[in-house]
């Protein structure tokens, strides 16, 4: 049996069972990694892209953001997070339309058969360093 | 969305890798790095790793996902009882804790191994990678990996495999996909599980359920199953054959699609 002893910081959480935690760690380790690369002492701001499709709560992804910066260069760092609209393509009538998260369906012409153009995304846009 | 082809410039971030190019000076005299890589690259490195793994070995991997309860594990046992002849099987299963799922599998003669989690909803790539090395690849044709019991986190977590079946069981409500959508989107078959249990229930309809999955934009197949009379799973077992056939001799193009 493979035990996973997890995060220590999981246990500061007060919902445990969140991905969002996961989620924030892996960011901030990417922004450490970066940091290191350019040599900076420290981080300002982490500009985040998240649409709703990505299964990121927004809220709770600022709570867990406190908690996966800490003892890191990007201690004093802000988390700004845009939040990207649901928009879809329509295969048959070719038009641009919003959606709704649990709608992908083309408002125009009432096709399902739509592409996501915005929405999914879970990005680290870009970050200020201090140098 | 990955971090080679492009495909993660969207019209809303497009600007940033325009105009001055990568890295700009803030008003503050701060540098501005653009990044524009999925906050999960991590996970999405190790899974790449994973499905290297599975490719090599040309082994499929199915990773199973529903609310807890909703009958994976029962779905597995008949699974393996049947096809067991077929094809060489092995089990991930996740749980927070026990290894009872495992050990089900096991009485049916297939190796599993099991990853408790812990206080962890859902299972990544890492973890699957470790189960992985427990395992003997060279010596299998499909890898199922049972994800925890959530219909929420491990929607986000790309784990390595090839297909995300989803269940959902007919106790649950037909309007699940309406309200899981960034699960139920994943999708590439919905297995509309217990459906010995549709009698006695009067406001569940499979197409309903089909409806809502649909209105995510999701052209997935629905199939209705019961582990427990059999209903069903034929189609569910040809699905599975049809899906092996294209890992084994893959079609140009179709490792690019997976996952995507």
């Amino acid at each position: 049996m493979l035990r996973l002893h997890g995060n220590c910081l999981a246990k500061y959480w007060k919902t445990e069972t969140v991905h969002e935690l996961s989620v924030c760690q892996s960011t901030v380790s990417q922004v450490e990694e970066i940091a290191a690369k350019h040599s900076a002492t420290g981080v300002s701001l982490i500009k985040l892209q998240i649409g709703p499709l990505s299964g990121i709560e927004t809220t709770l992804l600022q709570q867990a953001f406190h908690i996966a910066k800490a003892g890191t260069i990007a201690e004093d760092a802000r988390l700004e997070i845009e939040e990207l609209p649901v928009r879809v393509q329509c295969k048959s009538c070719h038009t641009e339309t919003d959606a709704s998260t649990n709608r992908l369906v083309c408002s125009q012409c009432g096709d399902w058969q739509t592409t996501i153009i915005s929405g999914d995304e879970m990005l680290l846009a870009s970050i200020e360093l201090i140098k | 969305m990955c971090n080679t082809c492009g495909c993660n410039v969207t019209p809303g971030n497009e600007h940033l890798v325009k105009g001055d190019g990568k890295l700009s000076t803030t008003e503050h005299g701060n540098e501005s790095v653009t990044v524009l890589k999925n906050l999960l690259s991590e996970n999405d490195r190790q899974a790449s790793h994973n499905r290297e793994h599975f490719h090599k070995n040309g082994v499929l991997a199915i990773n199973l996902m529903s609310s807890p309860g909703s009958g994976k594990t029962a779905l597995l046992e008949a699974t393996v009882e049947s096809l067991g002849n077929e094809f060489n099987i092995a089990v991930i299963e996740g749980d927070l804790e026990t290894e009872n799922d495992a050990e089900r599998i096991r009485s049916k003669g297939v190796p599993a191994i099991q990853i408790t989690t812990g206080s962890a909803c859902h299972l990544d790539a890492h973890m699957v990678h470790d189960a992985v090395h427990n395992l003997d690849l060279s010596a299998l044709d499909i890898v199922f990996i049972e994800n925890v019991g959530n219909l929420v986190c491990p929607a986000s977590f790309d784990l390595g495999h090839h297909r995300n079946v989803t269940l959902l069981s007919v106790t649950e409500g037909d309007d699940k996909p309406a309200k899981y959508p960034v699960m139920f989107r994943a999708s590439d078959l919905m297995l509309i599980s217990k459906s010995d249990l549709l009698e006695y229930l009067d406001d569940f309809e499979p197409e309903k359920a089909e409806r809502h999955l649909r209105d995510l934009a999701n052209a997935a197949p629905a199939m209705t199953v019961s582990a427990k009379n059999s209903d069903g799973l034929s189609q569910w077992f040809d699905w599975i054959r049809a899906e092996y056939n294209k890992v084994k001799l893959p079609e140009p193009g179709f490792f690019e699609h997976v996952n995507s």
